[in-house]
């Protein structure tokens, strides 16, 4: 696995991801100007609860990147975490657009009466807002100014924006809390594996 | 033979779109769909939200609404006897048996007893009612149910004075219904009204929608509706019906008793503890509604309410 990336990856890795959200506008806009039923009968929630679930998507494959470099020691993979984390940005902004046109309809009162009242949409809002600062030094330029060692504690606030993220998620869900048990265990699973990368360094440093 | 019973408040079926035209809307839904796109590029004018504009709207009241198309109404389902997930029911209950079916009735009775479906349906006079039907989740319909009048059935077994409530419980049958075996909800589902309200001339026994049996997915054979109430408390498939002295515990309220109380009654003023309940989206349209009180049916149920806090009692 290691050596170099092929040329055809990146192009690929981008438009699969993008895939998503093509289908999802497409499919919104069929079934309501055109009378599909791609979305079924309620499209509009459909399509915030696909662009909420592709966010953790991105997220997790972000988070994968780190593991899949030092295991595979395939250096070339790491300018894939910034892709999919740009691309968890990207669709958390689909879903908060989704919600904030679609489903509140713009109606500011009741937007900020969610926001305020309802603990899990606070939470999911607290999500995003994290992110947005990653999202905004993510460039070369931002790595440049800040130093990689600011650039790298910054940038742990990821792990904050997933576990704000997550409990949005099992907050929302009625009953059958199935899925986003899926979502944490395989998030539980990175982040044990760093965490055990950081004991390893820790004992190789006083060792 | 079908006795049509067409009560002050029912939307009448002549003022319906039958559902063939509503079929056939599709294709001038195409056409106004698109020319609305490209001649003003409105974002929030579709096709949809266009023939909705058809129905007339005096305070509040809508009085042409149009019905929910068959396909929604048997593939979005809540049925979690048949899994979670809304087109779940459909899937899954294809090879539901509902023949035999057997009702029991017991409790504070003249008269309990067990039945056959048809020897429960048969004595009571068969109706059309087309009804709104609110979830709690904030998603509605408009569903022309057949089926028959709950006074008709409540009145013929005789209820004793000491009947203050009736339980309704659905079946429980893990092998037919996978839902079942995981323990999502407390199983069996279990409803439940006020004597009086299971006495009250809009509620009714379901067997039928559309014209046509009643799909699985939606209740078969048997189910309850209260069009004043939220989806939730009318409970599918029964197979029992207890006239108790106490308030029966009813499923939601008994798996998360903060957000579902016993009565359920729909309010515009009380929100879910996760949601507003003011507002709604009816399926198939691209706009939200304002929720009516009581779902629009106040001017009927109001009075079975009057004094009690409905914050208190949601």
């Amino acid at each position: 696995m290691a050596g170099r990336a092929p040329r055809w990856l990146y192009p690929v890795v981008f438009l699969a991801s993008l895939t998503p959200f093509l289908y999802i506008a497409a499919a919104l806009a069929s079934d309501f100007f055109r009378g599909t039923r791609m979305l079924g009968s309620n499209p509009i929630k459909e399509a915030e609860h696909f662009s909420g679930e592709m966010t953790m998507r991105m997220l997790l494959l972000s988070l994968c990147i780190s593991p899949a470099v030092k295991t595979f020691r395939a250096g070339w993979l790491i300018r894939y975490r910034r892709t999919f984390g740009l691309f968890a940005f990207f669709y958390v902004c689909t879903h908060l657009t989704i919600y904030a046109v679609l489903d509140v309809e713009l109606n500011w009162a009741d937007l900020v009466a969610d926001v305020t009242k309802r603990l899990y949409i606070t939470l999911g809002m607290a999500a995003f807002v994290l992110l947005v600062p990653l999202a905004v030094t993510s460039t070369k330029g931002w790595i440049r100014r800040l130093g990689s060692a600011r650039w790298n504690w910054l940038h742990r606030a990821v792990f904050g924006t997933v576990v704000l993220g997550m409990t949005h998620y099992f907050m929302a869900v009625k009953k059958d809390i199935t899925d986003p048990l899926i979502f944490a265990t395989l998030f539980a699973l990175l982040f044990g594996w760093r965490i055990r990368e950081a004991r390893r360094r820790a004992v190789g440093r006083s060792g | 033979m079908l006795i049509r019973v067409t009560p002050e408040h029912a939307i009448r079926s002549s003022d319906i779109t039958p559902e063939e035209e509503y079929q056939n809307r599709r294709a001038f839904l195409k056409v106004s769909g698109l020319l609305g796109l490209a001649a003003a590029g409105l974002a929030c004018s579709t096709g949809r939200a266009e023939a909705q504009q058809q129905g007339t709207s005096i305070g509040g009241a809508e009085l042409k609404p149009e019905l929910t198309p068959w396909e929604d109404v048997t593939t979005y389902n809540n049925f979690y006897e048949f899994g979670t997930n809304k087109d779940e029911p459909a899937q899954n209950a294809k090879n539901f048996k509902t023949k035999p079916w057997t009702l029991t009735v017991e409790g504070a009775v003249a008269k309990p007893g067990s039945y056959n479906l048809e020897d429960f349906i048969k004595p009571h006079k068969l109706q059309d009612r087309i009804y709104r039907h609110r979830c709690v989740e904030a998603w509605s319909m408009v569903v022309p149910w057949q089926g028959i009048a709950m006074a008709d059935f409540v009145k013929s077994v005789q209820p004793l004075g000491s009947a203050k409530f009736v339980e309704f419980t659905t079946l429980n049958d893990s092998k037919q219904m996978p839902g079942q075996r995981s323990p999502v909800l407390d199983w069996p589902y279990v409803e439940g009204l006020r004597l009086d309200e299971a006495m009250h001339p809009l509620a009714m026994f379901a067997t039928g929608v559309y014209g046509k049996p009643l799909p699985n997915q939606n209740g078969a054979p048997l189910r309850l509706v209260m069009p004043w109430k939220y989806g939730f408390k009318g409970g599918k498939s029964i197979v029992k019906i207890r006239f108790t002295e106490t308030m029966p515990k009813t499923a939601w309220s008994v798996s998360n008793p903060s957000e579902y109380g016993f009565y359920a009654n729909v309010n515009p003023a009380v929100d879910h503890p996760r949601w507003t309940q003011a507002k709604e989206r009816r399926i198939g349209e691209f706009r939200k509604r304002e929720t009516l009180m009581f779902n629009g049916y106040a001017e009927q149920v109001a009075s079975m309410y009057s004094g009690m806090d409905l914050r208190k009692n949601y």
